[in-house]
């Protein structure tokens, strides 16, 4: 301490799949204000593509050179087997979701410009594009994978933040139906701040009982236990608050609708898949290695808030007449399925196998739900998305290919047999029923059944009604949509025919557990 | 007695690549499927190479097993984990599988290829191919699976393949009917074959056929785990779901209508393959029959009923695939009672399966060449003196004739011979009353052959029949040469049931099975088929036929009725169905529709009331996630005081 400031070491091999992607993040910002504009798009698209696959190159890279024992960049970042799972998911469904977003018929052609004003109609016509939606994305996952991979509170809000911020502002660029979009947009923005006040707010406490951010420390002050339990308490209160924010459970999953429905459907399907699955990971960091030892007293409300997120999600997706909403309702009834598995705890085998079991989950559905939103990108008619449900009706006479794979994503979702569903949906309850939550699993199953009503309910609609005179035209396909529709449709027979080999790389990921 | 050898894990060679045999076609039927219209040009020949390429791989693992010890044929091929801890795909080569492999590929492969010119008329030829494709990567499936999960899964695919078929000029209100029939019958039938698995997996916990073998039954019953009304059961369940996929009584009565089909899938499944798939399941579950002596009279008692009511049914059919329908089930009868006999029972079973497998194809086949030259006229009535026309259908036709009467030294005299005498020193009554079944067969094959080839012409105006192109052809002849030889090759000198042993079991004492044997009992049987065949020489050949049916006796009309199955079904449960749905419709709109739809608009209800908390307004979101926050800060501190 005499005056100089030690340098930080900085593991840049292991940390490098989060420096390549906010590196091209940063080029793509550099790109933005330097290259011209008709070049803009055409250097974005191959160096998105490029950094999410470098990154996900290194991640396996990583993987390949064994695993760290201990946390990296000074004690804030865990590279460890769930992380580098939760990485390689990530990265992949942001790839499938880039091909996706490269459809300008997505994006408005001038964000600034008055919904309805003559200055959009300039912009359309000149052939402007907001091409900043790829460094936004490359932010937001970057983001996302230090908010799963955070091992101290303080780096884990920054990587909430840098996470949601682009993603805000993602929700308002829809071409179609402006207003709803920039409504979505504000309502994200305001309730994801109100939220993360929260997660603040519940970190400063912990910080006062505790005396520290880490997680590892946070854990082992647990165990020291002294001291003002009221305190941490609510401060563990405050912080579930916020992580449960992001991935919709109930009561926090007001937004979930709305912002799935208002934002273009390409960053739904970028929301609804990578964001659960980085949550995730960070719920399940905070309450299993930070908070751990509290268990007793979280799990009971935990249990609570994982009956009202299935039960909330099933329902109200029954009365939905929008096909984005009912999705939104369907993903908050997922979230409550994998949070029974985040209270599956017990003995470290036990843990194991929750762990193993919840990231099974999150890659298969992560697949299933791109697919859906890119089928949905589809089905169009002159107003833009065909997003009533009214106007599926008999889809499966105009189209029966697309149908037929809405319908194969929508058993998935489901959980039939030999869909990637029923492996997720069986792996998480087999753990909870072996970690002494069967309660717990009966509701999950009646909410499945409940669930499955809406889903095979929009399957009869596609197949056995008659089409609507004026119904929906198919667009054709892009390529990227097309590839898209494919490998998640692959991605999900394969994971449900032939589950075993990500069985046995979920298992080898969370064998380790968590490192602290 | 020689119990069936131990199950080893396989590795390598081409048994471990075994898998092929199912993939190879599964693939063709998927690209013909996906392909559309594209693949129409060379679908058909898509689908003759992947079965074809199938029947290698079968040939090369069979070779491949013969080069083992008798001690090790039965090999294990691992897959993968299908469901971690409940079930491992993997694939089980043993004689006993091998060979419906064999049959199934190179019976089927020889049906695709006739399949090229019969369908060659037909707009939607690639949609019949890969429909056959899949039917082929099913049935394969079915009995290669190492494991009840896979052969289930086989079970229903076949069923699946089978109803597409039956089914596949929708536009016939017949063929769609005769297709929703099978599908619903066949039901019933998986209905039992389910039970059955849930109860072998609740007693054994496993499905894995390693498990399941005689020892472990053994085991489980010195144990206590099983009791001996629980193996019964079992075997009665396991026999209600074979009842269902091979048409024996009670559940016979779908075959006949699946005859709606085009005839190669008469062929290949309603023939040759897919209904023998109960008399696989029955002896690949021989272990649990064996130890459950009810369940196996039952199988004897169902196969002797079903092998007379469908001689009888055959001699009043005029329409000819019907008549070779009703010998089909007749057929299957006899392997069923041979199946219900133990291991001899189980080798003479098999070995009349593969020998009916290619008699009865080539028939069908040959019937189907009538067929495209009387311009789709099934009415044997309007048939006769075809001999001269189509000298090659006849021929071979008749070959396959010879075989399944039991003329002696051809294919079925052998097996059937073989199943009779068995049948004959286990009971004598069912003995006897299978002799009366072959000289049922006597008659109304006779009858068949010589309403359609012999006779006066009592053609349509507008028939002007010729021999079939080659391509059709040629698959009668290599059929009708198994027909000749097949039997004699497999049943002298007990050849079939020794390398069937070690899947099976081998008796302690083997018969022993001549050229010619001349018991008292062979005897009979020939006399009888002689007098059977005397008889409808005397009604069909000698005499004209009418060109419309007369009325008939009672017995004619009891037997052109399906001995009144369909009324009975209709009577006795249709009908009854019906007044059970219109009494539980009253019920339900009364009593609990108020339940149900209450609880339907309860959860309605709910959601549309708890919509309304969804507003819109941002402001009341966030009051809703204040008010969730304060939930939980106060449960968690609630938790933590207790």
């Amino acid at each position: 301490m005499n005056g100089t400031i030690q340098a930080p070491t900085i593991e840049y091999a292991l940390l490098s799949p989060m420096l390549i992607v906010f590196g091209a993040a940063i080029i793509g910002v550099l790109i933005e204000a330097f290259a011209p504009r008709y070049l803009r798009k055409s250097i974005h698209m191959p160096l998105t593509l490029l950094a999410l696959l470098g990154a996900f190159a290194t991640t396996i890279l990583g993987a390949a050179n064994g695993l760290p024992t201990s946390a990296s960049a000074m004690g804030a970042v865990a590279v460890d087997g769930p992380a580098l799972f939760v990485w390689g998911i990530i990265l992949i469904l942001a790839f499938v979701s880039v091909l996706l977003i490269n459809d300008d018929e997505q994006f408005v052609a001038q964000a600034a410009a008055v919904p309805g004003s003559s200055d959009e109609e300039e912009a359309v016509r000149s052939g402007y594009a907001q091409t900043e939606v790829y460094p936004l994305l490359l932010f937001a996952v970057g983001g996302m994978l230090l908010f799963s991979s955070a091992n101290d509170l303080l780096a884990m809000f920054v990587g909430l933040e840098v996470m949601s911020l682009p993603l805000y502002l993602l929700c308002g660029l829809a071409r179609r139906r402006r207003l709803l979009s920039q409504e979505a947009s504000v309502k994200y923005f305001l309730l994801g701040a109100f939220s993360s006040a929260f997660f603040l707010y519940g970190m400063a406490l912990v910080y006062g009982y505790t005396g520290t951010v880490s997680l590892r420390g946070i854990g082992d002050a647990l165990g020291a236990g002294s001291g003002q339990e009221t305190l941490l308490l609510i401060g563990t209160a405050m912080l579930g608050v916020g992580l449960l924010f992001k991935i919709g459970a109930a009561p926090f999953q007001a937004w979930k609708p709305d912002v799935y429905q208002g934002a273009p459907t390409a960053v739904t399907a970028l929301m609804a898949s990578t964001v659960l699955v980085a949550a995730f990971g960070a719920v399940l960091r905070v309450f299993w290695v930070a908070l751990g030892g509290l268990e007793w007293n979280w799990q009971p409300v935990m249990w609570g808030i994982a009956i009202l997120t299935m039960v909330v999600g099933a329902i109200l997706a029954i009365t939905q007449t929008d096909i984005k909403r009912m999705l939104a309702y369907s993903s908050v009834a997922h979230a409550g399925f994998l949070l029974t598995g985040v209270i599956a705890t017990g003995a470290a085998a036990q843990n194991a196998k929750a762990l193993s079991a919840i990231l099974f989950y999150l890659a298969a559905y992560g697949f299933t739900t791109v697919g859906a939103f890119a089928v949905v990108t589809m089905v169009r008619d002159a107003g833009g998305e065909a997003g009533h449900l009214s106007r599926w009706a008999g889809l499966g006479k105009r189209s029966p290919f697309l149908a037929g794979v809405f319908a194969f994503f929508l058993l998935a979702f489901a959980g039939i047999p030999l869909t990637s569903g029923f492996f997720g949906k069986y792996a998480v309850f087999a753990a909870a029923v072996s970690g002494g939550a069967v309660p717990l699993v009966v509701v999950g199953v009646v909410s499945s059944a409940i669930a499955a009503f809406f889903y095979v309910r929009v399957i009869v609609l596609m197949f056995f009604n008659d089409p609507a005179a004026d119904g929906p035209s198919i667009a054709v396909p892009t390529v990227g949509t097309s590839a898209v529709v494919a490998l998640a449709a692959a991605a999900t027979v394969v994971l449900g025919v032939f589950p075993q080999p990500v069985l046995d790389l979920a298992d080898q990921a969370a064998s380790a557990l968590f490192i602290r | 007695m020689q119990s069936p050898v131990e199950i080893f894990q396989h590795s390598g060679g081409v048994i471990g690549v075994s898998w092929l045999m199912i993939a190879l076609p599964l693939l063709g039927a998927a690209v013909l499927l996906l392909g559309g219209r594209r693949t129409d040009r060379w679908g058909h020949l898509l689908g003759v190479v992947m079965s074809l390429a199938a029947f290698v791989v079968a040939v090369a693992a069979f070779v491949e097993l013969l080069g083992l010890p008798a001690g090790e044929r039965r090999q294990a091929v691992g897959l993968y984990e299908f469901i971690p801890g409940v079930a491992d795909m993997g694939l089980l080569i043993d004689p006993l599988s091998i060979s419906f492999a064999l049959l199934i590929t190179g019976v089927g492969s020889l049906i695709h290829i006739y399949s090229i010119g019969y369908m060659s008329h037909d707009p939607d030829r690639r949609r019949f191919f890969s429909y056959l494709n899949l039917f082929v990567a099913a049935m394969l499936l079915l009995v290669l699976s190492d494991n009840y999960l896979g052969l289930f899964v086989g079970w229903e695919g076949v069923g699946l393949a089978s109803y597409l078929l039956i089914g596949f000029w929708q536009f016939k209100p017949t063929a769609a009917t005769a297709a929703k029939k099978a599908f619903i019958v066949n039901r019933v039938g998986d209905f039992g074959l389910l039970i059955a698995l849930f109860t072998i997996w609740s007693v054994f916990g496993s499905f894995a056929y390693k498990n399941l073998g005689a020892g472990a039954v053994q085991d489980a019953m010195a144990g206590g785990s099983l009791s001996q009304g629980t193996v019964t059961a079992i075997g009665l369940l396991l026999l209600l779901g074979a009842c269902g996929k091979s048409a024996q009584l009670p559940l016979q009565s779908w075959l006949l209508d699946a005859m709606e089909g085009p005839t190669p899938v008469s062929a290949l499944i309603h023939a040759a393959t897919m209904v023998t798939a109960g008399v696989y399941l029955v002896v690949r579950s021989g272990a649990f029959f064996e130890a459950a002596p009810t369940a196996q009279l039952v199988v004897t008692i169902v196969g002797v009923a079903t092998l007379l009511a469908g001689a009888i049914i055959g001699c009043a059919k005029d329409d000819i695939k019907k008549g070779l329908a009703g010998s089909t089930m007749s057929q299957i009868g006899y392997m069923m009672l041979g199946a219900g006999l133990g291991p001899v029972g189980y080798a003479f079973a098999i070995a009349h399966l593969i020998t009916h497998g290619f008699f009865k194809a080539n028939m069908f086949l040959g019937a189907g060449s009538v067929m495209h030259a009387m311009n789709d006229e099934v009415n044997m009535r309007r048939y006769g003196g075809l001999f001269a026309v189509m000298k090659i259908t006849a021929v071979t036709f008749f070959i396959g004739y010879l075989a399944i009467i039991g003329f002696p030294l051809l294919s079925g005299y052998y097996t059937k011979e073989g199943i009779i005498e068995t049948a004959m020193e286990h009971n004598e009554i069912l003995g006897w009353l299978a002799v009366l079944g072959a000289g049922l067969t006597g008659f109304y094959m006779s009858r068949m052959v010589f309403m359609t080839f012999f006779g006066k012409r009592r053609w349509a105006d507008d028939a002007h029949p010729h021999e079939s192109p080659s391509v059709m052809t040629v698959p009668l002849v290599l059929l009708s040469i198994g027909s000749i030889g097949l039997g004699a090759y497999l049943i002298l000198g007990n050849r079939f049931m020794k390398f069937l042993a070690p899947a099976v079991g081998l008796p302690a004492e083997l018969p022993e099975p001549h050229i010619f044997g001349v018991g008292t009992v062979g005897l009979a049987t020939l006399a009888l088929v002689a007098i059977g065949a005397a008889f409808a020489w005397f009604r069909y050949g000698a005499a004209e036929v009418p060109e419309v049916a007369p009325r008939g006796s009672f017995l004619t009309v009891f037997a052109r009725r399906d001995l009144y199955g369909d009324a009975l079904n209709e009577a006795l449960f249709m009908r009854p169905g019906q007044w059970l749905t219109r009494i539980a419709v009253f019920f339900d709109n009364r009593g609990i529709d108020g339940l149900v739809n209450g609880l339907a608009a309860g959860i309605g209800g709910t959601s549309g009331r708890v919509r309304r908390i969804q507003t819109g307004y941002v402001r009341s979101y966030a009051l809703s996630i204040l008010f969730g926050a304060a939930v939980v800060v106060g449960a968690l501190l609630y938790v933590g005081t207790m």
